[in-house]
């Protein structure tokens, strides 16, 4: 069993501050860490290792400080690790990172199962899994709360709004994972001992064989023209009271809007 | 301060208090409170390699020594010390393993304690043997290739939840310290049973019980070290094993100034944060003083004790004398420091210092840490004239 994991490094939620004057996120001095659900797709892929056999790897696309959350990925337990890193990849949406990462993956050659977070926390968008799952024209399941592997198949439970539902797949196959698929394990001593020494390679854009116009800002189709903060809101209306009283009310409210 | 420390001791140090902070921070308040023993906590830092840091690596350990259980013990109990006692304990019962087990032994009962599998516990205390060990009236009685043990260790932490027991019990009753012999027992072996588990001061969440025996067979092979050794077996496991109650309380010690100093920024009385006051400052600055001189005591203690030398009585006694005065000490201020808000629950600095007060008491109370102190320095002084 061959697992790619695809992580991403993000600034530390609990650690961000907001430039007050132009309202953007202030990144220095910010730690980075490993996006927290990519940490439970690394965690699903030591489990999946664990039970049985096979090789978990660890790649992610960014600059060369992005080896810091492979490394964590090492110290958890993770087998191997490869960073994407190239000034060409600079500015990449998740339509160009997908392609990139699918390069990647490609060139590792044997996989049965890529792994990923749900999605980042910096941008939220949950495309890059379902993303590289079309350049790798593999199935894809999203939202995995549960994953079992059945020899050549792979049974996942998918978390959705009002129902669960029960996937079956043949290799290989994408899966991303929500939070309340497990607990992230610790780094050992040992395993941040082992990555300490580790020289993790670089793959730049020659190496995955990337086609220079799907790559980076200019192989990106979304192109941000401006980052603003949303003016506030108009008043709100507050209601207060016991939970049956603050139902009528609402209901009360929007019946006279003529919303329901 | 810099302690010279290596980047492997940081790495230890770093991933103790990563997981102290992530994993043990959020349910202190409830172990406290329930006296839940933490068995999911002890797992986690067995799963990080931290539960044999100073077990040989050919046994499944890292291969370091006191200072590196040091490091890691003042680590956890700067966040809690029930966890902190719990996850030292361990070593504590597993000590006299490292120091005096067969290689058969060590291979047996170390890994499991390695990886933190299993826990370990020590049984020394009775209910009339505590600061006078020689008081031991648990028997071994031999019998063929086997001992059979009868009587009660008192207050025993990790008892109950341990699988591995060295035990202290009179071979010989008649010659009396020297007929002490340390047993290796398993949990589930019939004839040993537990007593009920002691509601505490402090360190609530660790399992303190009773160990008793009752016509309890155990095959020879389970001796530790040679008949009559079992005093020497205590001794020089506890000699190795103070300096981790000193880290113990100058993690204490830690965590309890942390949370005053953070609070005295903070707390506004007459237009001012009260750190701003001389007063306040004052506290705030002896406190810190006092864990930094005890902390440096601590590891220049490990470090010692690391050289492989048999002369470490007095200075493993004076470390843990040293820490656990000023454990004491510096909690009580963190108290003040908060006022009222210091004496109510919802603030851990109270417990800090219900914590604090078990470490001027085991693994020798600070009295008898007084005496191997001063009888070391006149039989020091008696030999030099």
């Amino acid at each position: 069993m061959n697992i790619v994991v695809c992580i991403k490094q993000v600034p530390d939620a609990n650690d961000v501050r907001i430039d007050p004057k132009t309202n953007t996120l202030i990144r220095e001095g910010v730690k980075s860490i490993i996006n927290p659900f990519d940490e439970n797709a690394v965690e699903a892929a030591l489990k999946i290792r664990d039970a049985s056999d096979g090789k978990v790897t660890v790649i992610t696309m960014g600059p060369p400080q992005a080896t810091e959350a492979l490394k964590t990925a090492i110290a958890m337990g993770a087998d191997e690790a490869i960073l994407i890193s190239d000034r060409a990849f600079a500015g990449a949406d998740t339509w160009a990172t997908s392609y990139t990462l699918s390069q990647a993956i490609k060139k590792i050659g044997s996989y049965d199962l890529v792994l990923f977070g749900k999605q980042a926390i910096d941008g939220d968008t949950a495309q890059v899994g379902p993303g590289v799952a079309e350049f790798l024209d593999i199935p894809q399941i999203t939202f995995a709360i549960n994953i079992e592997m059945d020899g050549t198949k792979i049974r996942v439970k998918r978390q959705l709004e009002e129902t669960t539902e029960i996937v079956e797949s043949y290799l290989p196959v994408a899966v991303a994972v929500i939070k309340q698929i497990n607990e992230p394990r610790m780094p050992s001593l040992k395993g941040q001992m082992r990555a300490k020494k580790m020289v993790i390679p670089s793959w730049n854009a020659g190496d995955i064989a990337a086609d220079e116009k799907n790559i980076g800002l200019n192989g990106s189709p979304t192109q941000v023209v401006r980052i603003f903060t949303p003016a506030p809101r108009g008043k709100s209306e507050l209601f207060e009271g016991k939970p049956e009283v603050i139902a009528k009310n609402l209901f009360n409210k929007l019946k006279g809007l003529k919303v329901i | 301060m810099d302690y010279l420390l290596t980047e492997e001791q940081k790495m230890i140090k770093d991933l103790a208090r990563k997981i102290s902070e992530e994993k043990v921070k959020p349910v202190r308040a409830e172990l406290d409170e329930t006296g839940r023993f933490p068995s999911e906590l002890m797992k986690v830092f067995g799963e990080a390699d931290l539960c044999g840091l100073y077990i040989a690596q050919e046994y499944g350990g890292f291969g370091g020594g006191c200072l590196e259980f040091c490091l890691a013990t003042e680590e956890v109990s700067r966040i809690c010390g029930g966890v902190g006692v719990t996850f030292a304990a361990s070593a504590l019962g597993c000590y006299p393993i490292v120091l005096f087990g067969t290689d058969e032994q060590k291979k047996k009962y170390l890994p499991p304690i390695a990886s933190g599998k299993k826990l370990g516990a020590f049984g020394l205390t009775e209910a009339n043997a505590g600061s006078d060990a020689g008081g031991i009236e648990t028997t071994a009685k031999k019998d063929g290739d086997y001992y059979i043990l009868n009587g009660t260790k008192q207050w025993i932490t990790n008892g109950g939840e341990a699988e591995i027991y060295t035990v202290i019990a009179m071979t010989d009753k008649k010659r009396g310290s020297r007929g002490a012999s340390a047993f290796i027992l398993e949990k589930g072996t019939p004839g040993f049973t537990f007593g009920k588990k002691e509601n505490k001061m402090g360190i609530r969440c660790s399992a303190t019980r009773e160990l008793v025996f009752q016509d309890c067979k155990i095959h020879k092979s389970q001796l530790l070290g040679k008949e009559g050794m079992g005093f020497i077996v205590a001794m020089k496991t506890l000699d190795r094993t103070r300096p981790g109650i000193g880290a113990q309380a100058v993690g204490i010690a830690q965590g309890a100034f942390e949370e005053a100093l953070n609070y005295s920024r903070t707390r506004i009385q007459f237009g001012k944060p009260v750190s701003s006051f001389q007063g306040m400052q004052h506290i705030l600055a002896d406190m810190a003083t006092q864990i930094e001189a005890a902390r440096a005591l601590v590891i220049a203690t490990a470090r010692t004790v690391d050289t492989g030398t048999d002369n470490i009585s007095r200075d493993s006694a004076m470390c843990k004398l040293f820490s656990s005065d000023m454990a004491m000490k510096v909690t009580t201020d963190a108290v003040q420091v908060l006022g009222g808000y210091g004496y109510m629950k919802e603030y851990p600095v109270e417990k800090y210092m219900r914590d604090a007060k078990i470490t001027q008491i085991y693994e020798g109370t600070n009295q008898i840490q007084r005496n191997v102190i001063a009888l070391q320095l006149i039989k020091e002084s008696a030999a030099t004239k």
